[in-house]
């Protein structure tokens, strides 16, 4: 039993690392309609960029800043040069658009920094913390505490500034948003700078974890089932998905895996999610879709 | 002045229905298709025609799978590259195992099958839309993955996984040669491609477009939901499946499961965008600019920097770079892409050189 809670724990917590990335991807779709396919790629040129200063011999803030800095740069010509040509484009186009916008940051952050392996270091004990017989590690708690910080953050944000509400409108209807007056264009360009200090924070996590490497990229696939699972345009939803996601996953794969073969890791959770969806096709707490003829 | 219509009157329903109702299109047709066949293999160098002209062939006939769904049904996929894995595997373990089973034979029972796993793949499509469908389909794509690593019966216990394609021969004629190989997979998508097009204007086809255009009007009009999109995904895996039995057979002759990841699926939407959805055309010229763009771009940055020193890899990542800025430049400029150019050009071309 022990080691059961041990492994739904484990899992529970990497799952806390997924909804952070599903963050990042809820955070565009619910206010712009996009699906971003660049989440990745962004959370790869965050965490190279950091990295690379660190590398260099600047001080870790110094370097967390001028990332920060990078990445709303990035959102801003994004929006600028991406975004606003394609406005009323089929969703099709513009999941298209950031495609191609992930081969230019994946290129880019690596013909900048070098395709090499970094490490990264952030201070933090990865030692394991015994609570009642179960072991926690360190680093993941402290992992799971940052994402809980930033996702009450972004709640709050949403729910009680003037332009969280301007933020909920636009991802309501674009036109009347438009029409009583709200700054289209900047509610874009400020979700996207949000997605990208998302990025950078998750970046910092999973590199720290993983090593700042290219393979950081494949870590977004990880988030797909989990923000089908728990709904586009939910922030609840994200973490919820991420913590089943993230659980059953590892669950699975101690028990299910050495039935059948091991390694299923990669597909097991999008199987999780499409049978949820067979229940709820908008996900677990995606908006209702009305049809009409 | 070439290219007028009047005086061209259709008096039957047969001539009303034809595929090209203007003389110079057939013409036009005749003389690609001629080109194809006659020209290219008679001048063009082995390398052209294993390295450039059989890829993009075979990548066409995914894209126009990819396009009967997406393009026609409206239904997204990011799992093409599985069905076409499935293909492949399914045509070698045919191949390996039935071995009297005539080759043509095996690629369309290769394309049954893959139609087959199309069509449980495709069946959330009746709960499920837009994204959280795309996201759905990636499931194949990881599982058929997964599978075919795993299983060692598929690839026949080799043990790194890879599958080495058998030798071709069609009723005793072994074909091997660049040229041969390049008439059999230049058959098969001209075949199939027409197939396309005339499927489109049946009455399925017309029952894809309107679910596409609106699934709950197709419903309420008496379409049957479940058959038209199942139909769709077995249609469009069928072709997925032969290219990539062909992928394997007549291009690359051995094959892992990592040759159809996520990029590959990537890939033919690309192609299928940039050459414009609903299109049998814009599947062709998708697939040629797609294969076709990043040599250029790779032979330009050479002759650009040659003698410069270069850090191993920059050109690479500059490459990628160059490509996905140009598909975003392309989706503003031309959102309906090739093929909504080629229309341009025809009417211009009806107008020339008088423009009035």
């Amino acid at each position: 039993m022990a080691f059961f809670i041990e492994v739904l724990v484990g899992g529970l917590l990497a799952g806390v690392m997924y909804s952070l990335i599903a963050l990042g991807f809820v955070l565009i779709f619910k206010a712009s309609g996009v699906f971003n396919f660049a989440q990745g790629a962004m959370v790869l040129a965050a965490a190279t960029t950091y990295a690379g200063l660190v590398d260099m011999g600047w001080s870790g803030w110094l370097a967390f800043l001028a990332a920060l800095a990078v990445m709303i740069v990035f959102a801003l010509l994004t929006e600028r040069l991406v975004l606003r040509p394609l406005v009323n484009q089929p969703q099709i186009s513009l999941f298209m658009a950031t495609i191609g916008l992930t081969f230019v940051l994946e290129g880019a952050s690596q013909a900048v920094w070098g395709s090499v392996v970094r490490g990264l270091d952030l201070g933090i004990p990865d030692t394991p913390l015994e609570v009642s017989g179960v072991l926690i590690s360190k680093f993941d708690l402290v992992a799971s505490g940052t994402a809980g910080a930033l996702v009450v953050l972004l709640a709050s944000f949403f729910q009680w500034t003037r332009t969280g509400r301007a933020l909920r409108a636009v991802a309501d209807d674009h036109q009347a948003a438009l029409s009583v007056g709200i700054p289209l264009e900047r509610i874009w360009a400020l979700v996207w700078a949000a997605a990208g200090a998302v990025a950078l924070v998750t970046g910092l996590l999973w590199g720290s974890r993983l090593g700042v490497q290219f393979a950081l990229t494949q870590v977004a696939l990880k988030a797909l089932p989990v923000i089908i699972l728990g709904g586009f345009t939910s922030i609840a939803g994200a973490i919820v998905g991420g913590l089943m996601v993230g659980a059953s996953e590892k669950v699975a794969e101690v028990y299910l895996g050495p039935i059948i073969g091991g390694g299923i890791e990669n597909w097991f959770p999008y199987v999780l999610a499409l049978l949820f969806l067979l229940v709820r096709p908008d996900g677990l707490f995606g908006e209702k879709r009305i049809e009409r003829v | 002045m070439i290219y007028r219509e009047a005086g061209q009157f259709r008096t039957t329903y047969a001539a009303d229905q034809r595929i090209f109702p203007i003389l110079q299109d057939r013409v036009g047709m005749v003389l690609l298709l001629a080109a194809a066949f006659v020209v290219v293999p008679l001048t063009a160098s082995e390398y052209a025609l294993s390295a450039l002209l059989i890829p993009m062939l075979v990548l066409a006939l995914a894209a126009l799978g990819l396009n009967i769904l997406t393009g026609y049904a409206g239904q997204f996929s990011l799992g093409t590259a599985a069905f076409m894995s499935v293909g492949a595997f399914a045509a070698y373990n045919l191949q390996l195992r039935l071995p009297w089973i005539p080759l043509l034979v095996i690629f369309v029972l290769a394309g049954l099958i893959a139609a087959g796993v199309g069509m449980v793949f495709g069946l959330p499509s009746l709960r499920i839309k837009g994204f959280y469908l795309a996201v759905a389909t990636l499931a194949a794509q990881f599982f058929v993955d997964w599978l075919f690593t795993k299983v060692g019966w598929f690839s026949n216990y080799s043990s790194s996984g890879v599958i080495t394609a058998q030798p071709m021969a069609i009723a005793g004629v072994p074909i091997e040669t660049p040229v041969r190989r390049y008439l059999l997979v230049l058959s098969i998508v001209a075949l199939m491609a027409l197939v396309v097009k005339n499927f489109s204007r049946t009455r399925t086809g017309r029952s894809w477009m309107a679910v596409r255009d609106m699934d709950v009007a197709a419903e309420v009009i008496g379409i049957p939901i479940l058959r038209t999109k199942l139909l769709a995904f077995g249609f469009s895996s069928f072709y997925c499946g032969v290219a990539g039995a062909l992928w394997a057979f007549a291009y690359l002759g051995t094959v892992e499961p990592q040759a159809f990841d996520l990029q590959r699926s990537f890939q033919i939407l690309f192609m299928v965008i940039i050459g414009g959805l609903g299109t049998v055309m814009g599947a062709f010229l998708g697939a040629a600019f797609i294969t076709l763009f990043p040599l250029f771009l790779n032979w330009l940055f050479h002759a650009v920097l040659r003698g410069g020193e270069v850090r191993a890899g920059l050109l690479s990542q500059l490459e990628l770079l160059c490509f996905g800025a140009l598909i975003i430049v392309f989706l503003i400029v031309e959102p309906h892409g090739f093929a909504r150019l080629w229309q341009i050009t025809k009417e211009k071309l009806r107008l020339w050189p008088f423009p009035h």
